[in-house]
């Protein structure tokens, strides 16, 4: 019986306009959000290891009302419960505060391994996961392109840039998970009913003992003074390959020195 | 004037270059000491202005994943009380980096691209949303921890003492959690690291599969390669060398993508670019929204006369 727990964060449409509030933090109202991509292979990691023997899956996640709809999108893939942690007071939390929200959250369910994704599409930092298993005091193994669970045992295979590494490791751990660990799963029309049906329980900031004065803005240890989007690129110069496109190619890598 | 802590990556005792280039940006702050893990202390740290180098030279930190240099360095940033630490932007950087801000309580910056001094505030710049934005931040709490991306500068040599202390450290059993049981280093392919090139030439779903008239173009460059997410999946070339928003954001002078439409998860990868030159059989592709110079037609036929061109004009 393996209790896994899945955290996933609920993130603003990478396909759409993102932008920033006036107080300088993610605007997560005026774009639609959504389970996070990345998130969805820490969930399909999680099923598989559950299908594969025998367990549950609970899926947390922190974030304003409308983050329930993550939950739910990994209930409908076949998670078994959720969790959502929130609190006006966690609104413009940093990575720390969002550990720690977390961490205590997921020492208040049972659980055998904790996984993430390898990191959220909006912010990116990709540190919350180790942060997490920091403060639960259990080793982390991130960004896995293949997870293998065998009893209390856990061997993933970490693709780095110098090296393919082999990992193990023993009791409690903390998982995050890349792409390269396998395609998600579409919730069925069978999962989505079934979904209905799934608890998701609502915690706050009291709930988990924590107070208001280590979470949000005016507690973060960082904070973003100013942001810019990008000026437009401007409009470049296409041609059409008439038999002498790869000589007009090098011809304007010519006149901006490249070769 | 005050320390500053530099996380220094040396794989068999060459000092990477985005090492260098914290070393370099370390001296805007205050005088760099650097730190290594490892048997050896490479020269070069002293002559990019290494004032001192804490040497950690222990098997533990390479039997384990990241716990056990995130103690040690805890310790050492406890002891020297530097006026900030440099990390190099690796996921192994970024996670030590992260685990040490936290146990001081301090405040992280990830994949600084910037980093600005002004009496004692010291401001990062971010590129964020897949490169649509850029941010300046600072750390309101503690000694900042920053992760400084490849490229954000260049390295300048400064000959300094490069005086070395052994330091020693007993990793805690908690450290010890994650055990390394294999590492197979990777072919070295004889060409730039991508996120490190100037010039990066990468392949997609055009490609068909064969990446040979993109190697060429690349090796006449002297570029590093790259490939989209769907050639990745389709197992036509490794992950390591994806571009986009789960493999590498690159950053080069030059980025030329053949057979790739442009698709979020690729801009996100690579839209900071200085100059973006695309070849696609598509005209509609959106990638050609992004370029400074784009031919619609055949990689195919393009790229082998492109190359025959350039290497041409080498003589």
């Amino acid at each position: 019986m393996t209790k896994i727990v899945v955290a996933v964060k609920y993130v603003p449409d990478a396909t759409a306009d993102r932008t920033f509030t006036s107080d300088n933090t993610v605007d997560r109202e005026g774009v639609d959000g959504l389970l996070s991509e990345l998130d969805e292979y820490a969930v399909e990691q999680a099923l598989q290891v559950v299908e594969a023997g025998e367990g549950e899956v609970t899926v947390v996640t922190v974030g304003p009302d409308d983050a329930a709809d993550a939950v739910r999108k990994a209930l409908q893939m076949g998670a078994d419960a959720g969790v959502h942690v929130v609190d006006d007071s966690i609104a413009g939390s940093d990575a720390f505060a969002t550990s720690l929200v977390l961490a205590k959250a997921i020492e208040k369910l049972e659980y055998d391994l904790v996984f993430f994704g390898m990191a959220s599409t909006d912010a990116g930092m990709g540190v919350v996961p180790t942060l997490v298993a920091a403060r639960l005091g259990l080793p982390a193994v991130t960004f896995a392109s293949e997870v293998t669970v065998d009893g209390d045992t856990v061997k993933i295979r970490r693709d780095g840039d110098a090296a393919t590494q082999e990992i193990e490791a023993t009791g409690k751990i903390v998982v995050s998970v890349t792409d390269q660990t396998g395609e998600a799963r579409y919730p069925s029309f069978k999962g989505i009913m079934a979904a209905k049906k799934k608890p998701i329980d609502e915690w706050s900031l009291a709930d988990l003992g924590v107070e208001a004065s280590e979470v949000g803005q005016d507690n973060a240890w960082t904070a973003v003074e100013s942001y810019e989007p990008r000026p437009p690129r401007t409009a470049g110069e296409i041609v059409t390959d008439e038999g002498d496109g790869g000589t007009k190619l090098v011809e304007f890598l010519a006149s901006k020195k490249f070769v | 004037m005050s320390e500053v802590l530099v996380l220094i990556d040396a794989p068999e005792g060459k000092v990477t270059k985005p090492s260098l280039e914290l070393l370099t940006l370390a001296r805007r702050i205050g005088e760099p000491s650097a730190v290594v893990f490892g048997s050896e202390v490479p020269s070069q740290l002293a002559e990019y202005g290494a004032e001192k180098v804490y040497q950690l030279d222990d098997a533990v930190y390479g039997e384990y994943l990241v716990a056990p240099k995130a103690e040690a360095l805890t310790q050492l940033v406890a002891d020297k009380s530097p006026a900030a630490l440099l990390v190099p932007a690796t996921t192994e950087g970024k996670e030590i980096g992260a685990r040490v801000a936290l146990a001081t309580e301090s405040g992280l910056i990830t994949d600084a691209v910037d980093v600005t001094v002004a009496g004692d505030t010291v401001t990062t710049t971010q590129s964020v949303f897949a490169g649509n934005f850029t941010v300046d931040a600072k750390v309101t709490q503690g000694a900042p921890v920053i992760a400084v991306k490849p490229n954000s500068t260049s390295p300048e040599a400064a000959s300094a003492a490069g005086t070395v202390e052994a330091v020693s450290f007993d990793v805690t059993d908690a450290g010890k959690g994650a055990k390394i049981t294999s590492s197979k280093p990777k072919e070295a392919s004889g060409r730039p690291e991508l996120t490190e090139a100037a010039i990066v030439v990468s392949g997609g779903r055009g490609t068909g599969g064969d990446f040979s008239e993109v190697e060429a173009l690349a090796d006449s460059l002297g570029a590093a390669v790259g490939a989209s997410r769907a050639a990745v999946d389709s197992g036509w070339y490794p992950h390591s060398f994806q571009v986009g928003q789960t493999g590498k954001v690159v950053s080069p002078q030059l980025y030329v993508a053949n057979g790739i439409s442009g698709a979020i998860q690729h801009r996100a990868g690579m839209q900071t670019s200085k100059t973006i030159v695309a070849v696609n059989k598509d005209e509609e592709a959106p990638i050609f929204e992004l370029v400074d110079f784009g031919v619609v037609g055949d990689l195919k036929t393009v790229l082998p006369q492109a190359t025959e061109a350039i290497v041409a004009r080498k003589g």
